[in-house]
């Protein structure tokens, strides 16, 4: 493998002003992307960011790699049109709520079940920050926002559950307020093969401030959130003595130390079983909140089996040029 | 079987300049077969051959029933052949309700071929006839042979165990047979197409061929069909050809783009009636290294296009009228972004659904205009089948060389339609270059400009050096950073339009047919070539001085437009829609020209008698 040049956080940061709210999670994603690209085994003509419309859909401009501003909902699909035509490339997706989960919804779950390698970040931040602060379909039941004065109607969806149902194969989920794990997510998702999703759970701080608190507070994160890795128990808590346990066919949080538990008996998480049923039921807890990488499975990729039905055609066929294709067969000479 | 208004005459061959045969009968009956075979004999025998199938959206539509009904037409001719021809001089029917849709198009004293054996009492009450036509003398102005299709070929067959089902569904078979006995054409082409078809299944092969041989011979043992006929090799110039049609045509001109500029062909595509046959062929050529990618919608095909061309491809996107309708904010994205991308609209009956197998030219104005905000793009048209192949190619060299996106309009009509194509071998033709860069100095900005085209550079990614960002928000003009600066959105608003005005500079003249000044103009666009330079011809035969020129470049025009139509005392736009090209004609230049229209929309193309008789009828009018 050819070598990568050593590249710093500045090399991949950009002439252009950055104009988010102060104080917006969107500063943290961007400054753990740029921390975390160096740490890519990738060259920085290599990277590709593609976004499509909405406030986390300005984070090309900010990076100096290659980019492209899309427009609402299609960053997916310009990027699988990015990765198709040059499968060498590292493909970023950046995108929102509203951008993934309901304009661009098809092409979201399209691009999930087809597994092309890139890597989609969704900034979820429950609400349309940019058309300032009509509901997303994210948000909750009953919340109020701009479109929704008397209480939002409209039954969420859960990205990650989304995800699954459309056969993801690698799906991660960390607050915003997290940089440190952030940067090393993004190279864990650079490195899996296919589509790596990756939920931040994004807190707007004009229109929907404070929605994620409950998980994400310093003060709470330790006790509400089971940050999971691959191979370990699934163990959470201040104490670290909570932990997850079957209950019949559901999770349970239980209490080392208590009612005979004991470390023993607290499942491990395993992020590479292809059959998602425990993804699934990781990814709808409320109680503790799931975060880190909650699946990644490796299957061959779309361009992949491309490729290899590319090879196998053109191994069978004599048919090199096109007057090779124009000449041939039912061809018939007018003397 | 032979009907007392065909009896048996002495055979004579009689010699004929051309002739339009339509073979009619259910979804099912493999009509479509039966006259391409009957087309690609010709061809290879010499005759001009054009084609025009006509069939309904249904899959298999009731059998019977009159909406059911497939056709195909076949116009053969010694001399040049630029239509499927208007009135039949020989319909084959395989049942009741094709005989009741189709005969209208025949020619009195003409010949029709039944099968009787599919006028049952049912088949006669689906067509909705009150009495057999047989009958009832309602057919006494044609020539009616009448032959039992279906017993004969089960006849033919009962040797070879085949199911009743394999049997009847060859009986189209018989019909052609009858035809190439009726017209001299030997069956060896077809013969070979059996065997070659049905390699894995010689059951179906020898039953097929022998259903075909029962026919001709059956045609000429009983001598039932008073005359038979032939038609001579048509002059055409000499070399290679081979019979295409319009779909197969624009996905080769893609393939010779790509060869030729030394570029990976990407398709984005999502599958629509009638352009969905240009993705079918060019899924086959993966040993070309083509890429094309069914997607989800028709919007990720666009926009998995763009993301292709970004990333250095020959992009292409295709679709017909409403998918352009919802690629419409992706081509915003293309011409902002200054990214090549060719976007093929294989026109239909619309609005909406409207008339998804029939032809129609009614999206030229969506073409030109139908986006947000000022966004002009190069909107070219093919006209014939065989030019597909041309204009996909130039379409593809327009957009690398001037960095922009290209829509290209077909139609059902051409789309479906076949006719000869003399074989283009890709070195004898025009280079295609493009405006992809590698290094540049570090004064290089993203959106500096070629002096004469006014296109930008292409710096794709991988390439050292030369990291960016683009996108739909507007660009500085220079660097390609966002800007909201007013005077830099009127400028690049302007840069915009005058680009796509350059490509003037780099396209033909318009040029009028049969006369260079003259009484009348008569002005088409599209696929109504052939229709109009047939009807044209023959009003000079007749000694009338009327030109044709035919708009293959509509954005921009040619730069001689105005000079063609001032030689002319009047001019008529024919176009199948209301009136598309004409308004945009009258827009530039209605204040020196007056624009009469000639319109269809009738889902058909146009009728060569009808035309005449109008352009007839303007002559004549003070």
């Amino acid at each position: 493998m050819e070598e990568v040049k050593k590249y710093t956080f500045k090399d991949f940061q950009s002439d252009q002003e950055v104009r988010w709210c102060p104080g917006c999670d969107d500063y943290v994603i961007l400054r753990s992307m740029l921390k975390a690209l160096p740490e890519m085994e990738v060259k920085k003509e290599d990277v590709v960011f593609i976004s499509g419309i909405g406030c986390s859909s300005r984070f090309p401009y900010y990076v100096d790699s290659y980019g492209m501003h899309g427009i609402h909902g299609r960053a997916a699909a310009i990027a699988s049109g990015v990765k198709l035509a040059n499968p060498k490339l590292s493909v970023w997706t950046i995108t929102g709520d509203g951008d993934s989960l309901a304009i661009g919804g098809n092409h979201f779950i399209h691009v999930l079940r087809r597994n092309i390698d890139i890597n989609i970040v969704l900034f979820n931040n429950e609400i349309y920050g940019l058309t300032k602060g009509q509901f997303s379909p994210t948000s909750l039941i009953g919340q109020k926002t701009k479109s929704s004065p008397y209480g939002n109607t409209q039954p969420p969806f859960d990205p990650g559950e989304l995800a699954i149902g459309a056969q993801a194969r690698f799906f991660a989920r960390l607050g915003g307020n997290s940089p440190k794990e952030m940067t090393a997510l993004f190279v864990e998702a650079e490195k899996h093969k296919g589509t790596s999703l990756i939920e931040i759970l994004q807190n707007c701080v004009i229109f929907n401030d404070g929605c994620y608190t409950q998980y994400t507070d310093k003060e709470v994160r330790e006790d509400k959130q089971l940050h999971v890795e691959h191979g370990k128990k699934m163990i959470f808590g201040k104490n670290k003595d909570k932990g997850l346990v079957l209950d019949g066919l559901k999770l349970k949080v239980v209490t080392i130390g208590e009612d005979g538990v004991s470390e023993d008996d607290i499942l491990v998480h395993d992020a590479k079983e292809p059959d998602s049923t425990m993804h699934h039921m990781l990814v709808k807890l409320k109680y503790p909140l799931v975060t880190g990488i909650i699946r990644s499975v490796d299957e061959m990729t779309f361009e992949e089996r491309e490729a290899q039905l590319m090879e196998e055609v053109k191994a069978k066929s004599s048919c090199v040029k096109v007057d090779d294709l124009f000449f041939s067969g039912e061809t018939y000479e007018v003397k | 079987m032979i009907s007392e208004k065909a009896k048996p005459n002495k055979k004579k061959v009689e010699q004929v300049n051309a002739v339009v045969i339509r073979f009619v009968g259910d979804s099912g009956d493999g009509m479509q077969l039966t006259g391409t075979q009957f087309t690609d004999t010709s061809a290879m025998f010499g005759n001009d051959v054009a084609t025009f199938p006509n069939y309904p959206s249904e899959i298999r539509a009731p059998q019977g029933s009159l909406y059911g009904v497939s056709g195909f037409q076949v116009h053969i001719g010694s001399m040049e052949i630029s239509t499927p021809g208007d009135d039949l001089d020989l319909l084959v029917a395989m049942n009741p309700a094709g005989l009741k849709t189709n005969i209208g198009a025949l020619k009195a004293g003409h010949t029709v071929i039944v099968d009787t054996d599919s006028f049952t009492k049912k088949n006669l009450q689906k067509a909705e006839y009150d009495s057999n036509p047989l009958e009832d003398g309602s057919l006494e102005n044609y020539r009616v042979i009448e032959v039992a299709m279906t017993s004969l070929t089960k006849e033919a067959l009962k040797d070879l165990g085949l199911d009743n089902k394999s049997i009847v569904r060859s009986k189209n078979m018989f019909a052609l047979g009858m035809v190439y006995w009726m017209y001299n054409r030997d069956m060896d082409h077809t013969l070979d197409f059996f065997a070659k078809k049905f390699k894995f299944k010689p059951v179906i092969a020898e039953a097929n061929s022998k259903v075909l041989k029962a026919g001709f011979y059956y045609a000429e043992t009983l001598e039932l069909i008073p005359n038979s006929y032939t038609v001579a090799p048509s002059k055409m110039d000499k070399g290679q050809y081979r019979i295409v049609n319009g779909n197969t045509a624009t996905a080769w001109g893609l393939l010779a783009a790509s060869e030729k500029s030394g570029l990976e062909l990407f398709l984005g595509s999502y599958p629509i009636t009638p352009a969905t046959d240009i993705l079918h062929e060019l899924v086959k050529y993966k040993h070309f290294g083509v890429k094309a990618f069914q997607a989800e919608d028709e919007i990720a095909g666009i926009t998995s296009s763009i993301g292709a061309s970004f990333a250095g491809d020959l992009a292409i996107t295709t679709t017909s009228g409403p998918g352009l309708a919802l690629k419409g904010e992706a081509i915003g994205l293309a011409l902002m972004t200054e990214l090549p991308l060719v976007i093929i609209n294989v026109q239909r009956g619309g609005p909406s659904t409207g008339l998804p197998t029939k032809t129609e030219q009614s999206d030229l104005l969506q073409a030109m205009y139908g986006r947000n905000g000022e966004s002009p793009v190069i909107v070219i048209a093919a006209s014939s089948p065989a030019d597909c192949f041309d204009y996909s190619y130039m379409a593809a060299k327009l957009a690398l060389e001037h960095m922009t996106p290209v829509i290209l309009l077909t139609d059902g009509y051409i789309a479906n339609g076949s006719e000869p194509w003399k074989i283009k071998s890709i070195n004898d033709m025009e280079p295609i270059g493009n405006r992809k860069i590698t290094t540049a100095s570090d004064s290089w900005h993203p959106y500096d400009r070629d002096n004469d085209t006014l296109a930008r550079n292409w710096a794709v990614p991988g390439t050292p050096g030369l990291e960016h960002r683009v996108g739909g928000l507007e660009k500085d003009k220079v660097s390609g950073n966002v800007s909201y600066i007013p005077e830099n959105h009127e400028y690049m608003t302007n840069i915009r339009a005058e680009k796509v005005k350059r490509v003037e500079n780099y396209i033909p003249d318009l040029k009028s047919e049969y006369q260079e000044e003259g009484d009348l103009l008569v002005v088409g666009w599209g696929g109504t070539y052939g229709s109009l330079h047939s009807a044209v011809g023959r009003m000079n035969d007749e000694g009338h001085k009327v030109g044709h020129v035919h708009f293959n470049y509509i954005n921009p025009m040619p730069k001689n437009t105005e000079e063609v139509f001032s030689k002319f005392k009047k001019i008529i736009v024919c176009e199948l829609n209301k009136g598309q090209l004409a308004f945009v004609l009258k827009a530039r230049y209605g204040n020196k020209h007056e624009f009469k229209q000639y319109n269809k929309v009738q889902g058909l193309p146009f009728s060569v008698i009808d035309l005449e008789e109008k352009f007839k009828t303007l002559l004549k009018e003070k």
